[in-house]
């Protein structure tokens, strides 16, 4: 399906420094409709920056971002958002003392523009709160719809921060290590969820854990030092020698798990 | 199938019950009229409490709702004290209720200015914009003593009957009424605002700034906004003080008018309204009972009031109670 599809997101070109430190150097990439792709490299090889750069949270030096076709370098992060392209973070960045059907509601009134309206009530936006009571269904979290978030489990915090995501009705989703901090045997099931995602949405993910990698995504792109190493399909990647130097040291790919 | 519509019934249900009336709230609205039976000789302290609850309900709707800390919101309710004075004292309108709404307008003109500097700063910064806010208008207040009457205060001000009949009597009575019936309809534009998906997002806003954009939300529009009803709020509030009493004074602009209404928050609890009103109340009445045995050192009690409030109900003593009766926390 990957030829066949029209590019949603494109990157040209983009850099960023700090100081004498180049974060991101000529990053280029390409991602189709319905891509599930994933980002790996080392750590401080400027995968979070380059999300950060994607979304507006960081202005680039230079270079360019479209979406759809349209060019959204300089657009601020919300109005991305409300252009289709969404993140999720590594660490949590939930509303702590709000429940899972007002985060997520929260974010569909703002998706509709109806936020601001302070002499309806609540509970009278109904197709959004049932929007919102569907989307925690599909992320299996409808049984804690009314706790509050900071009375979650871990597992079902990071499931929140997707659910907040997709309430954005997001062409592109940006998931910064979605199972970060989650225990091996449950970042296989929240992954799942991840690839359970309608087909038309098309997927970034930073992701450590290579088993998981090989088997979520269809291409994967290499990091290092800010700037693409490589882009091909998992058994291309798998086989590189420059990935396995760069990346694993000398460490046999397959079946290799992250500390 | 029929377990999704299940979830959403029980989700709506949820949401609906947070926005019902308790009991309790209906108890303490018609506690809020034995004044007039039993303690008429207190009716100008309930007036004055009335009037101080209003503008700290004005200030919980930024502070408690939306996280805005501000040490200087006494600049709105002293520019609505000095508007509504003016108008009557300088042009010579009396009417008490477009006296009022003038007031407000007034604070909330400068509010709606003021805040697109608010909304792009935050912490330390945000607390000295205030603070240096709140210094510049006493000062300019202070220096148009001409208009203002400085230190003297304004005189001059005389309030026509309220709707032609009510007139402002020596003990009391119309004033603590007009006074309880604006700040009840204050309080349930508060209410209904808080209550409304722009009081949901404004929670937002104080959870996790950082997630506001992420989900596409403008969310400076949304404080400037909240900023701005809070200021025409505090301008109603200091317009009645002004209509009660006829007279202003520089203190109605003064730092310790907006480090006093941050007190009775922090110790009635922030983000649930009537914790501005019990804060007002305690705070009132321990100013008079307390500066009655002595005049001076009467902060000495507030200062250990708020530390042990402080201390061991760090939601105030509304969200300390609240735990006990096991409502809205877990």
């Amino acid at each position: 399906m990957s030829a066949a599809q029209p590019i949603v997101l494109r990157t040209d070109a983009l850099k960023k420094s700090f100081g004498e430190l180049k974060v991101a150097r000529d990053i280029s990439i390409e991602l189709p409709r319905g891509a599930r792709h994933a980002l790996i490299g080392p750590n401080g090889a400027g995968k979070t920056t380059f999300i950060n750069l994607i979304t507006g949270m960081l202005k680039s030096d230079s270079g360019r971002i479209e979406l759809d076709g349209k060019d959204i370098t300089r657009a601020p992060a919300a109005e991305r958002v409300r252009a289709g392209l969404t993140r999720t973070f590594q660490i949590n960045t939930l509303f702590p003392d709000l429940t899972p059907v007002e985060a997520v509601t929260l974010a569909v009134t703002e998706r509709e523009r109806t936020a601001g309206q302070f002499w309806t009530g609540l509970p009278s936006h109904r197709a959004a709160i049932d929007e919102a009571v569907g989307i925690l269904e599909q992320l299996r979290l409808a049984d804690v719809a009314t706790r509050k978030t900071r009375t979650l489990p871990y597992g079902q915090q990071r499931l929140l921060e997707i659910a907040l995501a997709l309430a954005t009705k997001p062409k592109v989703l940006l998931l910064d290590e979605p199972a970060a901090g989650v225990p091996k045997d449950e970042s296989a099931a929240l992954f799942s969820v991840i690839a359970a995602l309608p087909s038309d949405i098309s997927v970034l993910f930073i992701e450590h854990d290579m088993d998981i990698v090989f088997s979520f995504a269809t291409r994967i792109i290499v990091l290092v030092s800010g700037g693409v190493l490589m882009e091909a399909d998992p058994a291309t990647v798998r086989s590189d020698p420059r990935v396995r130097e760069v990346y694993l040291g000398h460490a046999d790919l397959s079946g290799v798990g992250h500390g | 199938m029929a377990e999704i519509t299940q979830t959403i019934v029980d989700a709506r249900g949820w949401l609906k019950l947070q926005t019902r009336w308790s009991p309790y709230e209906i108890a303490f609205w018609v506690a809020t009229l034995l004044p007039f039976f039993f303690l008429p000789t207190y009716l100008s302290l309930a007036s004055q409490i009335a009037i101080t609850a209003l503008f700290a309900i004005s200030v919980d709707l930024v502070l408690g709702y939306a996280g805005i800390v501000t040490l200087g919101h006494a600049m709105f309710f002293g520019l609505g004290a000095y508007a509504s004075g003016l108008i009557s004292a300088k042009l010579g309108w009396n009417e008490p209720i477009s006296g009022l709404i003038f007031g407000g307008l007034v604070a909330g003109a400068v509010g709606f200015i003021v805040s697109f500097m608010i909304v792009r700063v935050q912490h330390l910064a945000l607390l000295m914009i205030t603070l240096g806010l709140g210094f510049l208008t006493y000062e300019l207040a202070n220096a148009l003593s001409s208009i203002t009457g400085g230190t003297d205060g304004l005189q001059g001000v005389d309030i026509s009957p309220i709707f032609g009949t009510f007139n402002f009597d020596l003990w009391g009575y119309t004033a603590y009424a007009y006074s309880l019936i604006v700040l009840f309809i204050g309080f349930l534009i508060s209410r209904r605002i808080v209550n409304s998906s722009f009081g949901l997002a404004l929670r937002g806003v104080r959870e996790n700034v950082k997630r506001m954009p992420a989900i596409g939300s403008d969310y400076r529009f949304h404080l400037q906004k909240i900023y701005t009803i809070s200021a025409v709020m505090a301008g109603v509030a200091g317009a009645l003080l002004t209509q009660t009493t006829e007279t202003v004074s520089l203190d109605t602009l003064s730092f310790n008018r907006s480090a006093d209404v941050v007190v009775m928050l922090i110790l009635g609890g922030t983000g649930r309204l009537y914790g501005a009103i019990l804060g007002a109340i305690i705070f009132m009445i321990a100013r008079d009972q307390l500066s009655g045995l002595n005049p001076q050192y009467w902060y000495f009690w507030i200062g250990i009031l708020l530390m042990v409030v402080v201390l061991t109900m760090p939601k105030g003593i509304l969200g300390g109670l609240s735990r006990l009766i096991g409502r809205r926390d877990e």
